[in-house]
């Protein structure tokens, strides 16, 4: 599903990737860990479309970035660590403009699907201003699935969330976020990380330093090698 | 026809927005009225002669740095919450969202315009609620908004922010307010019409030519 | 490390200071003597020039920045801010000859016309530009805007002079009084007005070559400016 060859991502003099190297098969879910100012952000941006790749070839779906991109929008769905929503519209104003732009069909139906999937269904009218943060990244996750996506980036989602928010999020990313679509996610969070993924990467100064399937791993020996490729 | 549908969207989430708060449409009114009070006492306007001189320059001073407000407003609101990274994430044409900006712009300048002019009237006693002169208004709002969403989507992206966007729009804008100034005044003193047609007419062109290259460089200022 | 020897940029300012000389030269030594203006007409030969360059550099501006937005090379982005700073250097020569000239024949240091209001208009531009790079951190966001910058301000320039010149031949000629104050110039003879022309191109290309020189000099800073950033990156990782 993603290929991403020897990845170069410069912002003028500043090298925030150095030759990154990933796969992704299809229906796989990955978990890329790192320090901050690692590259994590930029790595997802650039495979949002959010961003041009300097060097390298990144391919998602068999369609080449940047020149694809195009494309590829339609099969992406992202949940940021910023909601992406529009405050003064209600969740129903905010998901119905995101369906149009994504030209969703039987969009009714559709918005109250998801909303009943994430647990808004009761808020739907209400200005998202007024959500809480964990609400308003249930709320995120509907967007970013109401085109039936088959790629999801996310973000560090569950950043600014106390522990039941995060749980809560969890619950929700598990059943209609993530179930049966190929996924990439960043995280500072070790254990909810490694306990999601099939696979864990670690991403430190810009390159893929570790590589493991979960089955291989368990979390002291993940948090041991963090430990060790982050030095 | 997707793909006007997808601008009528932007426009109309734009609209609902502001109807939500009105804060932008507020603001600009507001200042809007200040702007022509303070011309009422700053300019000397006992004789009719200078009356008719000044009023077309007072009226679009108004309207542009109303005009500013409002466009620093739309696409700070954007940036808030990276919605404008939702935007970019969906397949729609980058160009799209241009019209979908520019036009709703466009019409909270309007609608701003339709309660500048009526006090314009009534403060400066000058007969502006004509066809002709609605058409450049018309004209001149568009031209502007135009080019000033590709500007301000610039604009809210630096250090300065707000500040930057007059720096940027204002030498750009210069020739259009000129021939809408001009033509304003030919128009509002009734003057027959060859005597004034050619601002008109570079007005239109100016316009078709500044937002042509707006809408043709926009894709360069939000895609990274 | 040694220095490599830069013959190009050397030979430029060599050649350019020699032009410049021999262009003061003629215009004080060779070229006629202007009926109603006499000596202070000199300043026209420079006036013009540097006001020619001045818009040449928009357009070599132009040029770079359509060519940045094509490549996303920083090469083009270099090319485009060293024109803008150095365009903006000579139209403020420009601006400032003009207005010495404009007082003993107009008896105004300024006024509104086609001509001149480009040339604010112009200068606005530039000012704008550098600004706009001055509030961007982002190296390739500053060059992006940059280039989208120089190629919409671009049409400015033509549209303002389009509505000033309009706007002159509507309403009567402010200055009309003599041929000096219209900006025409009288020789005694036709070889005297020839003398002039040489003399005008001769500055112009002077002046053009001065500005190919600066322009050359600012990029090889900028690059090496560049390359000093490069350097302390690879130190500290």
């Amino acid at each position: 599903m993603i290929e991403v060859k020897g990845l170069v991502k410069s912002f003028g003099p500043t090298i925030a990737l150095r030759g990154v190297n990933l796969s992704v098969p299809e229906g796989q879910f990955v978990t890329l860990v790192g320090p901050n100012g690692a590259g994590k952000t930029t790595m997802l941006r650039i495979l949002a479309t959010l961003s041009r790749p300097t060097m390298g070839a990144v391919k998602i779906g068999g369609h080449e970035l940047p020149q694809g991109a195009a494309e590829v929008r339609r099969h992406i769905g992202l949940v940021s660590h910023q909601t992406l929503l529009y405050g003064d519209l209600s969740a129903e104003e905010n998901l119905r403009f995101y369906g149009r732009m994504y030209t969703v069909p039987d969009l009714n139906a559709r918005i109250t699907l998801v909303l009943e999937q994430v647990g808004l269904a009761h808020r739907r009218r209400d200005p998202v201003r007024t959500f809480s943060r964990g609400m308003q990244q249930r709320l995120a996750i509907a967007r970013a699935v109401l085109h039936h996506p088959s790629l999801m980036l996310l973000d560090e989602p569950y950043t600014g969330l106390d522990q039941d928010a995060a749980t809560r999020l969890e619950a929700v990313m598990s059943t209609v976020g993530t179930e049966g679509r190929t996924v990439v996610m960043t995280t500072h969070d070790l254990d909810r990380g490694l306990a999601v993924a099939d696979r864990v990467a670690i991403l430190a100064k810009g390159r893929v330093t570790f590589e493991a399937e979960r089955a291989q791993l368990d979390s002291a020996a993940f948090k041991e090698a963090y430990r060790h490729y982050t030095q | 026809m997707s793909y006007l549908r997808k601008v009528i969207a932007i426009i109309a989430k734009d609209i609902a927005a502001e109807l939500r708060t009105r804060e932008m449409l507020s603001s600009m009114g507001v200042f809007s009225i200040l702007v022509i009070i303070v011309f009422n006492f700053a300019l000397e306007l006992t004789e009719r002669q200078i009356v008719l001189i000044v009023t077309p320059g007072a009226l679009w001073v108004t309207i542009v740095f109303a005009g500013m407000l409002g466009l620093n407003r739309s696409l700070a609101v954007e940036l808030d919450k990276g919605c404008l990274d939702g935007l970019l994430l969906t397949p729609v044409d980058r160009s799209a969202i241009f019209f979908g900006k520019a036009l709703g712009n466009a019409l909270f300048m309007l609608v701003v315009e339709v309660v500048v002019l009526p006090l314009f009237v009534v403060f400066f006693n000058v007969p502006l609620i004509q066809p002709w002169v609605v058409l450049i208004v018309v004209l001149g709002t568009l031209g502007f908004a135009g080019v000033g969403t590709l500007l301000s989507s610039m604009a809210v992206n630096t250090r300065a922010r707000e500040v930057m966007l007059p720096i940027l729009l204002f030498p750009v804008a210069i020739p259009e307010l000129i021939a809408a100034v001009k033509a304003t005044a030919g128009a509002m003193a009734g003057l027959p019409m060859f005597e004034w047609q050619q601002w008109l007419s570079l007005l239109i062109v100016f316009d078709v030519v500044l937002v042509t290259v707006s809408f043709m460089v926009f894709e360069y200022v939000v895609e990274e | 490390m040694k220095q490599r020897r830069d013959s190009v940029g050397t030979a430029l300012t060599i050649g350019s200071a020699v032009l410049v000389v021999a262009a003061l030269a003629l215009v004080f030594l060779w070229a006629p003597l202007e009926i109603t203006m006499k000596e202070v007409q000199r300043i026209f030969y420079f006036h013009v020039a540097v006001d020619w360059v001045g818009f040449l550099a928009f357009f070599v501006t132009l040029a770079a920045s359509v060519a940045y937005l094509r490549t996303h090379e920083r090469k083009w982005d270099i090319v485009g801010m060293s024109s803008v700073e150095i365009g903006a250097l000579f139209l403020t020569m420009g601006a400032v000859t003009g207005s010495l000239w404009a007082r003993p024949v107009w008896n105004t240091w300024w006024t509104w016309d086609a001509r001149l209001t480009t040339v604010a208009i112009t200068w606005l531009v530039y000012l704008a530009y550098l600004m706009l790079r001055g509030a961007i951190d982002d190296p390739q966001r500053r060059a992006r805007f940059s280039a989208v910058y120089g190629i919409v301000s671009f049409v400015t320039v033509p549209l303002t002079f389009a509505s000033v010149f309009f706007l002159r031949t509507i309403h009567p000629a402010l200055f009309a009084t003599s041929t000096a104050a219209q900006g025409r110039m009288q020789f005694e003879t036709g070889l005297a007005s020839a003398r002039m022309g040489m003399t005008l191109t001769f500055c112009v290309i002077a002046f053009t070559v001065l500005y190919v020189a600066l322009l050359r000099s600012r990029i090889r800073l900028e690059r090496m400016a560049d390359r000093v950033v490069r350097l302390q990156q690879e130190i500290l990782s």
